[in-house]
């Protein structure tokens, strides 16, 4: 292959917004591994991507089982070309479910964190090699502030977060590029059955946000765009208030 | 696997269902759901209460959308039931195959096509959309049955047009058919009054053939309107254009009899006396309205009805008195359709026949349902029959005495589903389950 092929890493491919975006990935030539743990539902996808002409595989991935992780990183390599990754990967329990059991607190950290993060560790000297490459990390708004209904799950993307933070600080010296992603409410199947949501976002209309931040070399995104704005304010809330608040 | 209590409506939101929705991503999560025998629906481009189903569950198949297998040899296309008309056409066009039979909006899914057995502006060269499937994957709670026109026939015949009663069609192989470009060659003509309009429709030698009318014009220009022909072609593409959606319900006054009428007359004068050719996108063509999302709230929140009808060849003055109460009613949209069918169906409840069909949307008034009302009357007095994919007015006894292959239909029907697990507002409406 090429030195220009982009190949794209899709942790968490089987989430709908995953699909979307590796469509769009897909539109532009990008050679696409579909990294995640239901690899029946992988092999279709990549199935369907190839019949639209793209060279896609599925892959095993399992953030809780860093053993999945180097054969994928392999993958990569072996294709040759720019090396990027985007990270779909996370689990929202519910919040009352974990304070029912603790230690689900573990593997919610570890699907929206540390598993994730350990991963991208891997691939930051591949990333580094090159002297290209765009990781895009999805957090949420979540992350943004601890509140009563998931801050477990919050707590885990803020680490997330900050943890993109130093990546894209690291990655910038050696031409690569980190994006991370805040997403509002999105019409997916985590959100399926969730009550309360307001203002949501559809799937595709993330994934081409997404691809614009890439494109652009966008270091923060809310998307849809007035997440932004939203949760400024929520940010803003003094801390006595807002623990009083349920929002 | 999740079920959210929410209400949801027909694309004509007049009708609307409160009950149970699970939306699969996944086969597995699909095959899991369907174990609970309940209604499969798509995009709910379905007008009345077709893909609805009040107080019951419905399995939303839209995130069900991905391609499982083609043969760029044969265009033999397997896929999700859930993806789009327009999809299909947007991914194999390029590659020189395009859908046989598509509907007038490219959101219609491939399941909601089987299911009502959709035609299209070649539906006097195609015949109907089932007639280009070649098998379909059903889910009959834990059953998982493949029916094909040579096997399982009976079960295939009665899920074509079988609006969704037979199962949950999971999959679906298609016959695409070839394509020498993914442009159209369009050719417009004016017709000034009904029988010049007929004339065109019947003199068309053109693969794609539709009237649209102005179904306000009375008098000596009843029936006026233009013809529109195509061809697929190889060309250049104008660059599209960014779609446009309708942020919130529009006043009543948006589509009021003089705004209608002005708009019709500066519609119609657009294409010169002489005619006109253009080159068009396919979906700008076959798809002219999903440019606009939501479209359907243009017509406020009191929602809207489409009637269409189909009656036989020899019926032509029938459908004519109908088009003059239309137009002197002064209750139509500027949205109206006059086309001619050729014989083609798959199904015992398919809706085509030869003859010529009218589609005529109107905003949802009293007097709108008194008028469908008679135009039910006439249309089965002329030996036609109404489309249901579109109606959300109709009565039982009526639709039956149209449909002549009902009695049949509810008996194979009933071997899919002997409990009726698949019923939905609108067979329960029209007691389509029960053959008398
Ligand atoms: C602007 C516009 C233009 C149109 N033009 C045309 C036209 O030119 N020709 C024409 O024939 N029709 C036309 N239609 C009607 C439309 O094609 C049909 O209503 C079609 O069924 C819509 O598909 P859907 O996916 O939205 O199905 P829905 O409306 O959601 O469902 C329709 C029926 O199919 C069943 N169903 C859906 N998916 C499945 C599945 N996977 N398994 C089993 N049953 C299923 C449902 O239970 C329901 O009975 C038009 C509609 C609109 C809004
Ligand atoms: N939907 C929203 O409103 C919203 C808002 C803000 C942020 N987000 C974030 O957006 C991302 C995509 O979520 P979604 O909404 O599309 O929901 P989703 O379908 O549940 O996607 C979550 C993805 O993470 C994967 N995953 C979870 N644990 C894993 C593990 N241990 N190893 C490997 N993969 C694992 C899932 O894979 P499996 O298929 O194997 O379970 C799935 O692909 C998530 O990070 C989510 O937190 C979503």
């Amino acid at each position: 292959m090429s030195e220009m092929t982009q190949t794209w890493i899709i942790l968490g491919a089987t989430s709908s917004m995953a699909r979307a975006f590796a469509r769009k990935v897909a539109d532009q030539g990008a050679v696409v591994l579909l990294a995640g743990r239901d690899m029946d539902d992988l092999k279709r996808s990549a199935e369907d991507m190839r019949l639209r002409g793209t060279d896609a595989r599925a892959v095993k991935f399992d953030a809780r089982d860093a053993e999945t992780f180097a054969p994928i990183l392999a993958e990569a390599d072996a294709v040759g070309g720019v090396i990027n990754a985007a990270v779909f990967v996370g689990s929202m329990p519910p919040q009352d479910a974990i304070d029912e059991d603790p230690s689900l607190i573990d593997g919610t950290v570890m699907d929206s964190f540390t598993g994730p993060a350990r991963f991208l560790q891997s691939l930051a000297p591949l990333m580094e090699a090159r002297g290209a490459g765009t990781v895009v990390g999805v957090g949420s708004v979540a992350g943004d502030r601890g509140r009563i209904g998931n801050y477990v799950y919050g707590a885990a993307k803020a680490g997330f977060a900050t943890y993109l933070s130093g990546l894209r600080n690291r990655l910038t010296r050696s031409g690569g590029h980190v994006v991370t992603v805040k997403p509002g409410f999105v019409d997916t199947a985590m959100t399926w059955d969730v009550e309360g949501m307001f203002l949501v976002a559809s799937p595709d209309k993330v994934a081409s946000d997404l691809m614009r931040a890439v494109e652009k070399k966008k270091n923060v995104i809310y998307t849809p765009f007035f997440w932004r704005y939203i949760m400024l304010i929520i940010r803003h809330i003094p801390e006595f208030i807002f623990k009083k608040m349920s929002i | 696997m999740s079920w959210k209590t929410t209400e949801y409506t027909g694309w004509g939101r007049v009708l609307s269902a409160n009950g149970q929705l699970a939306r699969p991503e996944r086969a597995r999560a699909l095959s899991e759901i369907a174990k609970t025998p309940c209604p499969a629906i798509g995009n709910r481009r379905s007008y009345g209460d077709a893909a609805l189903n009040s107080d019951g569950k419905a399995i939303d198949m839209t995130r069900m959308n991905r391609i499982l297998g083609f043969d760029a040899g044969t265009g033999v296309v397997t896929v999700e039931a859930g993806i789009t008309i327009g999809e299909l056409a947007h991914v194999f066009a390029p590659k020189g195959w395009i859908p046989a039979v598509m509907p007038g909006t490219g959101f219609a899914t491939v399941g909601g096509c089987i299911a009502q057995d959709v035609h299209g502006k070649n539906h006097h060269n195609a015949g109907s959309f089932g007639q280009h499937v070649l098998s379909v994957t059903l889910l009959q709670g834990d059953k998982r049955t493949t029916a094909t026109p040579t096997k399982n026939k009976d079960l295939f015949r009665a899920t074509m047009g079988g609006i969704g009663q037979t199962g949950v069609i999971a999959e679906a192989k298609l016959q695409l058919k070839p394509c020498a470009g993914d442009v159209m060659m369009v050719t417009e003509q004016r017709a000034d009054n009904w029988d010049q309009h007929i004339n065109l429709l019947d003199a068309s030698t053109a693969e794609y053939c539709v009237g649209w009318i102005d179904a306000t014009a009375t008098g000596g220009a009843l029936g006026r309107g233009v013809i529109e022909e195509a061809e697929l072609a190889k060309g250049l593409l104008p660059t599209a254009k960014p779609s446009k959606s309708v942020p919130m319900n529009a006043p009543n006054w948006a589509l009021s009899g003089p705004i209608v009428r002005a708009f019709n007359a500066a519609y119609f004068r657009r294409v010169p006396g002489s005619g006109k050719s253009s080159v068009k996108r396919i979906d700008d063509f076959f798809f002219p309205l999903d440019k606009i999302h939501d479209w359907n709230r243009l017509y406020g929140k009191r929602g809207f009805h489409q009637f269409q009808n189909v009656v036989p060849l020899d019926q032509m003055d029938a459908l004519r008195e109908m088009l003059g109460l239309i137009a002197r009613s002064g209750l139509a949209s500027p949205l109206a359709v006059l086309k001619r069918m050729g014989p083609g169906r798959a199904g015992h409840m398919s809706f085509p026949m030869e003859g010529y069909t009218l589609a005529v949307d109107f905003p949802a008034r009293d007097n709108a349902k008194d008028l469908i009302a008679r135009l039910e009357d006439m249309t089965k007095d002329a030996g036609g029959r109404l489309y249901l994919a579109k109606d959300a007015l109709a009565t039982g006894p009526a639709i039956k005495a149209m449909y002549p292959e009902h009695g049949d239909w509810t008996k194979l029907a009933d071997k899919a589903d002997p409990d009726h697990a698949f019923a939905t507002d609108m067979t329960r409406r029209l007691d389509l389950r029960n053959a008398i």
